[in-house]
């Protein structure tokens, strides 16, 4: 069924419908892990799911799979520098209180 | 032609990248707020109603699936189908915008906006409910609760609110997209607009499967 | 010799009336129209600056109130910021040579780049209706509180200005993104690009991924003010130093889009002036890409004594004293490059000439304020406003002005006075050095910068200083002036006057509409300057 023509790919009806069940299930073990304790985990399964949920969309909804290098690159660019916002401003407050750093004291 | 679509697919890559990195600014703020106040953003959070939540959460993963199909169909050469799966997207994004409106009124409602009116305790002392404490425990008094989860509902109405502008940006161009497709001007050759919004609209909706744990779910037990 | 002709058709002559300007798709036209209204902007933002200066000629504050003084300097960084520094080079310049330059009609989406346009007017008229409507006094950061909380003045409307501004940033980058990846003509691949595009390539890498982070910023300080969220909000939690690493996150890398373009002029006009190929052409292309990526993880060095920790601090800063790396490959190889050619003295290149020094100055004050110790000294000096005026007006301003003489024949196909613009050059780097040498000393010696007064021993350094200003003031005020007489009275620039290589060169001056007759196949490698072709280009 999918077949390349003026290298537009045509992905099988079945491939969006499994995406979604996908998801639908996905979503319902981010609710379900939310109302379990799992200490300091919650977050992490909460922010892993939403992960793979986006990382379907992009790959198989936004056709990233089959698309150049070049959208591939500009995927992990826009991540990669979110990367960069996140870890340099976290540097700085993750050393505050630490002996000597000075800063604004943490609340 | 393949010149042109693989122009504006390039563009539209690049102005996501933008995208990503404006939201991104959102999500710094709340990662800081949320480890400095963890107890407010466990109390703000469950005090939001869950089920509208988790309802446009499938509404709009539904809505990506039903624009994929769309683009889809006008890449197999579908004249009805594009425009029927389209129309599909639109009810759903507005069903999605409805609930979001009923949100809306409920925070008004229990003086969940930040501001001079905010009150995070209102409305729990009206219908005499106890507070449940976060499962770590609480540190933090009233007031200082009162004054910090004024930070959570600031961050949340910034981050649906900027989604919900998207979405309407959304509607908007499906609409046209719609008119257009209905009236053939898109084929299996030429359909870069239906994929263009396609990839917008799947943007917006990855977006959302951050928000909603992030906003709805920072701890339910 | 034959005496060049001036062409009948070309982009200027194909339309007239207001409406083919205004509804035009022709990138050369949006860069005229870009031309006219940054220069609008640039004598807007001159005028604040020459009421700062008046003001700081005596120690006592007597020509302005002190909170017209901080209008006047917020105002000047606000507008030379975001309305004159960071469209000047790419959207005048980049706009009318990156299509020529690769053998294309167009920029990729011609509908985007007008709208560019029109979103810098608009976003302009909201500045402008922030001055008429009392001005602005928060300084060009915007800080919070002071912005969201505090300040009675236009905050908001010229914050909205700055977010549609940052728009048409965004929109201008991204469309010399698509195009340089897409509409290369048949066999122009990268390494043979000028540098120019390369240097704008890395620049509108800036301009996608910097602008939507300082807009966000806004959209935060916007709902603050207007809907009295809190978010930056000490009193309620929130940190105003998470909104100064936000902004940082846009406004340094903001720096590299005003000087690299700049860059990118001056290894043309090096190169077409030394009749050589750029030394280690490679180097200085890749050493834009790495300006673009460093500048993005050094941001914090404007914030060692706003209260982030030493830890962060001490990284920040060696990232700082990273960036020096690119910038030194940069100039190295342009003397290189220099080093044994055929050099001449054309206006273009005083001006580069002026902008190695000034280049050179700014870039190495910029290591004292990288280091640690040095930086809580002179934070917030004079030594600072001197240092970042030395490579965004002695950089970015000597790019751009000398791109502006290089091109201009191109552009207009007239030539404008020899005489007069040299004269001009000479003034502006005599007149640039007068103004903010002595604010280095001032610095130094602790005069804080945005006080109107100050105390009477640094009087003498301040009337050089405004001395120099207006020096400068006339070195800027002549281009203008020969520049229009040139558009009638000048002599026929013919296509190529300076016997410079690169595909714009072989087109018509002023180009026709769509840049080319034919688009060119038999594509040279970059500054080729073999005896062979230096010999005909002196023929043609």
């Amino acid at each position: 069924m999918s077949s390349e023509h003026s290298g537009i790919h045509v992905s099988p009806l079945s491939i969006y419908f499994t995406i979604f069940g996908a998801l639908m299930i996905l979503s319902a073990i981010t609710v379900g892990a939310a109302f379990v304790n799992l200490g300091s985990f919650n977050p992490i399964v909460a922010l892993l799911i939403a992960c793979i949920k986006a990382t379907l969309v992009i790959l198989y909804f936004m056709h990233v799979k089959y698309s150049s290098q070049l959208t591939k690159i500009t995927v992990v660019l826009s991540l990669f520098f979110v990367a960069i916002l996140f870890a340099e401003t976290l540097m700085d407050y993750a050393t505050r209180g630490w002996i000597g750093g000075g800063g604004v004291p943490l609340h | 032609m393949p010149q042109q679509r693989e122009a504006a697919v390039l563009g539209m890559w690049v102005f996501l990248l933008t995208e990503v990195l404006f939201f991104g600014g959102l999500f710094i703020v709340y990662t800081l707020y949320r480890t400095w106040y963890y107890e407010a953003w466990a109390l703000a959070s469950k005090s939001i109603e869950i089920v509208p939540g988790l309802v446009n959460t499938v509404v709009l993963i539904g809505s990506s699936l039903t624009m994929a199909l769309s683009v889809r169909a006008a890449q197999t050469n579908k004249r009805k189908a594009t425009v029927n799966w389209l129309l599909a997207t639109i009810v759903l994004g507005s069903v999605f915008l409805g609930i979001k409106v009923y949100e809306y009124s409920l925070k008004f409602e229990h003086h969940h906006v930040p501001g001079a009116s905010f009150d995070f305790y209102h409305h729990a002392d009206l219908l005499g409910e106890t507070h449940e404490e976060p499962a770590s425990g609480m540190t933090m008094g009233r007031a200082e609760i009162n004054r910090t989860t004024q930070l959570f509902f600031s961050l949340y109405f910034v981050m649906t609110g900027l989604h919900a502008l998207h979405m309407i940006v959304g509607v908007v161009i499906l609409f046209i997209i719609a008119w257009m497709a209905h009236k053939g001007r898109f084929d299996s050759e030429y359909h870069a607009p239906v994929e263009m919004t396609g990839l917008y609209w799947h943007f917006v909706d990855i977006v959302w499967i951050f928000l909603f744990p992030l906003l709805y779910l920072v701890e339910r037990h | 010799m034959e005496t060049p002709v001036y062409p009948a058709h070309n982009y200027l002559s194909n339309g007239h009336g207001l409406k083919s300007w205004l509804l035009t798709k022709d990138h050369k036209r949006i860069a005229v129209l870009y031309l006219i209204s940054i220069s609008i902007f640039f004598l807007l933002g001159g005028l604040f600056a020459v009421g700062i200066r008046l003001e700081l000629t005596t120690p006592d504050g007597d020509l302005f109130q002190p909170d017209t003084y901080n209008k006047f300097f917020t105002l000047h960084g606000v507008i030379m910021v975001f309305f004159f520094l960071i469209p000047s080079v790419p959207a005048v310049i980049g706009n009318f040579l990156i299509p020529p330059m690769i053998g294309a009609k167009d920029l990729a989406f011609p509908r985007i780049n007008l709208l560019s346009w029109y979103l810098y007017v608009v976003g302009g008229l909201f500045t402008l209706f922030a001055i008429v409507a009392g001005g602005v006094d928060t300084g060009w950061t915007f800080y919070t509180p002071y912005s969201s909380a505090s300040s009675s003045t236009n905050v908001t409307a010229t914050a909205l200005g700055v977010f549609i501004a940052g728009f048409s940033s965004i929109l201008t980058g991204l469309n010399f993104i698509v195009t340089i990846h897409r509409m290369r003509a048949p066999g122009l691949h990268w390494f043979k690009l000028p540098l120019f595009i390369w240097a704008h390539y890395a620049t509108s890498l800036i301009q996608v991924l910097g602008t939507p982070v300082v807009a966000i910023t806004i959209v935060m300080i916007f709902v603050e003010r207007a809907f009295g969220f809190g978010i930056f909000d000490p009193q309620r939690g929130g940190d105003p130093v998470l909104m100064q690493h936000l902004f940082w996150f846009y406004s340094h890398p903001a720096v590299y889009i005003m000087i690299l373009p700049a860059l990118g002029v001056i290894s043309e006009i090096v190169s077409t002036f030394s009749r050589k190929r750029i030394f280690g052409y490679s180097f200085v292309a890749f050493s834009s890409l790495a300006i673009a990526v460093f500048g993005f993880i050094v941001w914090a060095h404007h914030m060692f004594v706003a209260g982030i920790t030493t830890y962060a601090a001490m990284v920040f800063s060696f990232l700082s004293f990273s960036v020096a790396i690119p910038s030194a490959v940069k100039v190295f190889n342009w003397a290189a490059t220099m080093h044994r050619g055929s050099l001449s003295f054309e206006t273009p290149m005083l001006y580069v000439y002026g902008f190695f020094g000034l280049f050179l100055i700014g870039g190495l004050t910029g290591l004292f304020l990288a280091t640690l110790g040095t930086d809580i000294h002179l934070h917030d000096t004079y030594f600072v406003v001197a240092h970042f005026h030395y490579i965004m007006v002695g950089g970015a301003i000597m790019g751009y002005l000398g791109g502006l003489h290089f091109w201009w024949p191109k552009m207009f196909g007239r030539m404008y006075s020899e005489f007069w613009s040299r004269i001009s050059a000479i003034l502006v780097f005599v007149g640039f050095n007068l103004t903010f040498f002595p604010q280095f000393v001032l610095g130094y010696m602790g005069m804080p910068r945005r006080y109107h007064m100050y105390p009477d021993e640094f009087q003498v350094l301040n009337v050089l200083s405004s001395a120099g200003a207006s020096v400068l003031g006339i070195g800027y005020i002549l281009p203008v002036l020969y520049f229009a007489y040139s558009l009638k009275k000048g002599e026929v620039a013919g296509n190529n006057p300076w016997g410079a290589s690169g595909l714009e060169w072989r087109t018509q001056s002023p180009p026709l509409t769509e840049n080319f007759v034919e688009v060119p196949t038999d594509i040279p490698e970059a500054y080729e300057y073999t005896p062979q072709v230096i010999r005909e280009a002196k023929l043609v």
